[in-house]
C-alpha cells in the first residue's frame, strides 16, 4: 500500500498540520517507506486472534463519585498562550 | 578518597550515612562535573537554587536520623517528567514556557525520598528516536567515544540526556522512559544500567504521553543495585492512573544478591537475525556462560511473531502518539501560531512547533486509524501484539523465569550517521526491546562487553509480568561476572 500526494493532504489536515507543497513529495516518500516497512504484517494468519485491549490484565478501576478536585482555574489558564477571567481566548471558532 | 561523582548511588548512600561527606558538598560536586560538560548537551536546564536547598534539607534529615531512602542524593529528571515550577518541553518547541502547576507521580515518590534535583535532561522530542537526534534542544553527544577516535557518538535514545548524564557521571541516576526501548537501547550505549518495569508498575501520570499502551517510566544508572533503588522509589499504585496496577512494591534492593541457581533462562532463537555480528553473538554466548555457571539451566526458546513486533510498534506507536498529541493546539499552553481562524491556528501552530520525526510519526498513525485503513493496519497490529504476548506467555508455562537476548544489534554510532534518508534505518535499533513493549513484559539491558573499538555492548533480560525481582537477580550475576564498566574519562571540558 503507498500514498499519492492528495492522500499525503489529506492525511495532513486530519492532523491539523500545515504542509507546503515542497514538504508533500518528501513527506509522501518517508510515509511509504514505513507503509512498505509494515507490509510484511500480511503474512500473519490473526484469525480468530482478539485484538489486545488490555496490556496487563486489570479491569477498569471506580472511584466514589464525588468532588476531589477543581477550584484552580488560575493554575488551569497559567500557561495558556491568551486567556481572561478564566476563559481561554481563541480565534472566532462559530460563524 | 574516591571523588565523590565516581560514587554508586548506594555507595553515596552509605557515604552519606556515615556522615563521610554532606549532601551539599555531594550536590554540588555533581555541579561542578555539569559545568564542565556543556558539550555533551545532556542537561538542557539546570535547577541549581532548588538542588542546594534540598541538598541543605536534606544534611538536616540525615543529622536527626530522619534520612529517607534517596535523602540527599543528586538525580536527572528526563524532560518529559512534568516537574512543578520547573518547565517542562518533552524536549520539544511546541511546550517551550510551559511550566507545570502539578509534579508527575514518580517524581514526587523521588522527591517524598528526599532525593534532589539538579536539572531536567535532554530527549528526542516526545520521546520519537533512538538517538537523541530529534530534540528541540539539539542533539546529545555520547561521552563514549571509538577508541583513538574523536567522532561524536549518539548516546541512544530517546532517553540519550539521561544515559549520557549518568555515564558522564554528571548525576547519580537518572529517571527516563521506554516506550519501544528508549530506556535499554541508550543503557546499552552507554554501559549503564537501564529497566524497563512491567507494564502498569510505574505511573504514568504527569508524564508526557507518547503511546499510552506502551510507555513506562524507569531509572538508567551505573549499577544493577542503583537500578533497584531507584526503580523501588519510583513505582507506587495511583488512583490518578487507571492503568497503574494495584500491586505492592516489593524490596527490590533484596532482590538484587538473590543469584540464579535453578531458573531457567530462555535463548530465543527467532533473535538470532541476519547478519548479526559475531561480537554481538560472542556477548549473547558469553551472557548464557555466566549465567549457567552461576547455576541457571539454559534453554533454547521459541518466540515465532518475533519479526513482526517491529512493524506492528510503527502501526500502535504512531497510532496512539496522533491520539496524544492531538492535545497540542496552541489553545490551552505552549507554542500558538496565530491563523485566519482556529483551524489555521491549529495547522500553523503544528507546523511550526512539532519537529519532523514527530510529524512523521503523528501522519502514519492518522494514517491507519483513519476511515477505510483501521482495519487493515491498526486492528491487525493490535491483533499481532496478543499473538506476541502469548508468544512470550507460552514460554514462560513452560517454566522459563526470564530470556535472554542482545540489547541492540550494534554499539553506537556516529551523529548523523542514521536515518538520513531512510526513517526504517534508524527504527532497526528497536528490533530487540520493542517486542518487550508490546508484550508489557518487565526488561533491564545490562553492560555485558565492549565492541572491537571500545564501546560498550549490552545485553537484555526480560521477565514475566511484575517480576522485576528475577531480572534484578540475574542482572548482578551478569555485572558480577563482566565487570563494573569503566565509565569514560572525561575528553569534555576544562
Amino acid at each position: 500500500m503507498s500514498v499519492d500526494q492528495q492522500t499525503v493532504r489529506r492525511i495532513a489536515k486530519l492532523a491539523r498540520i500545515a504542509v507546503t507543497d515542497e514538504d508533500v513529495p518528501h513527506l509522501q516518500g518517508e510515509l511509504n517507506a514505513i507503509l512498505s516497512f509494515v507490509e510484511q504484517l500480511d503474512e500473519v494468519d490473526v484469525e480468530g486472534v482478539e485484538p489486545m485491549t488490555s496490556v496487563i490484565p486489570m479491569s477498569a478501576k471506580q472511584r466514589e463519585d464525588g468532588v476531589t478536585d477543581g477550584s484552580k482555574a488560575d493554575d488551569i489558564v497559567a500557561n495558556a498562550p491568551a486567556s481572561e477571567d478564566g476563559f481561554f481566548l481563541v480565534p472566532k471558532v462559530v460563524e | 578518597m574516591t571523588k565523590l561523582t565516581d560514587l554508586t548511588l548506594s555507595e553515596a548512600r552509605d557515604g552519606l550515612k556515615s556522615k563521610a561527606f554532606s549532601a551539599v558538598e555531594l550536590t554540588q560536586a555533581h555541579q561542578a562535573a555539569i559545568a564542565k560538560a556543556g558539550v555533551l548537551n545532556a542537561f538542557i536546564r539546570e535547577t541549581p537554587d532548588q538542588a542546594l536547598a534540598m541538598a541543605v534539607v536534606a544534611d538536616e534529615r540525615i543529622g536527626k536520623g530522619e534520612a529517607r531512602p534517596l535523602e540527599g542524593l543528586p538525580l536527572g529528571i528526563k524532560d518529559l517528567f512534568c516537574t512543578q515550577g520547573v518547565e517542562t518541553t518533552a524536549c520539544s518547541n511546541i511546550l517551550k514556557g510551559f511550566v507545570p502547576r502539578y509534579e508527575s507521580t514518580v517524581t514526587a515518590n523521588l522527591w517524598n525520598a528526599g532525593a534532589v534535583m539538579l536539572g531536567k535532561l535532554n530527549c528526542d522530542e516526545f520521546a520519537m528516536g533512538s538517538s537523541n537526534e530529534t530534540s528541540a534542544f539539539g542533539s546529545v553527544v555520547s561521552p563514549w567515544r571509538r577508541a583513538g577516535g574523536e567522532t561524536q557518538l549518539v548516546p541512544g535514545g530517546s532517553s540519550g540526556g539521561s544515559a549520557a548524564a549518568v555515564a558522564a557521571r554528571l548525576c547519580l541516576a537518572a529517571t527516563a522512559t521506554d516506550t519501544g526501548g528508549s530506556i535499554r537501547q541508550p543503557a546499552a550505549f552507554t554501559g549503564t544500567v537501564g529497566i524497563k518495569p512491567t507494564y502498569g508498575r510505574c505511573s504514568r501520570w504527569g508524564t508526557v504521553a507518547f503511546a499510552s499502551s506502551l510507555d513506562q517510566a524507569g531509572p538508567i544508572t551505573k549499577t544493577v543495585r542503583d537500578s533497584a533503588i531507584m526503580l523501588g522509589v519510583m513505582a507506587s499504585s495511583d488512583p490518578k492512573d487507571t492503568t497503574c496496577a494495584d500491586v505492592p512494591v516489593p524490596d527490590f534492593e533484596a532482590a538484587v544478591n538473590r543469584g540464579v541457581r535453578g531458573l531457567k533462562i530462555g535463548i530465543p532463537k527467532e533473535y538470532r537475525v541476519d547478519g548479526m555480528s559475531p561480537e554481538i553473538e560472542r556477548l549473547w554466548e558469553a551472557g548464557q556462560a555466566w549465567l549457567r555457571e552461576a547455576g541457571a539451566e539454559i534453554v533454547e526458546v521459541s518466540l515465532p511473531h518475533t519479526k513482526y513486533a517491529l512493524p506492528a510498534y510503527y502501526i500502535v506507536a504512531p497510532a496512539e502518539a496522533s491520539s496524544n498529541l492531538a492535545r497540542y493546539d496552541g489553545v490551552r499552553y505552549g507554542l500558538r501560531v496565530e491563523g485566519r481562524d482556529i483551524t489555521d491556528m491549529y495547522e500553523r501552530t503544528r507546523a511550526a512547533g512539532f519537529g519532523r520525526e514527530v510529524k512523521r510519526r503523528i501522519m502514519i498513525g492518522t494514517y491507519v486509524l483513519s476511515a477505510g485503513y483501521y482495519d487493515a493496519y491498526y486492528l491487525r497490529a493490535q491483533k499481532i501484539r496478543t499473538l506476541i504476548k502469548r508468544d512470550f506467555e507460552e514460554v514462560y508455562a513452560q517454566g522459563v523465569d526470564a530470556i535472554l537476548t542482545p540489547a541492540t544489534p550494534s554499539a553506537a554510532f556516529g551523529i548523523g550517521e542514521k536515518g538520513g534518508g531512510d526513517p526504517v534505518e534508524m527504527y532497526l535499533n528497536d528490533i530487540f526491546t520493542v517486542t518487550v513493549n508490546m508484550a508489557g513484559l518487565p526488561g533491564i539491558a545490562v553492560p555485558g562487553g565492549f565492541d572491537s573499538q571500545g564501546l560498550p555492548l549490552g545485553l537484555q533480560l526480560i521477565g514475566r509480568p511484575f517480576d522485576e525481582e528475577t531480572l534484578f537477580a540475574a542482572g548482578q550475576v551478569i555485572e558480577d561476572a563482566a565487570g563494573r564498566v569503566a565509565l569514560p574519562q572525561p575528553w569534555w571540558g576544562a
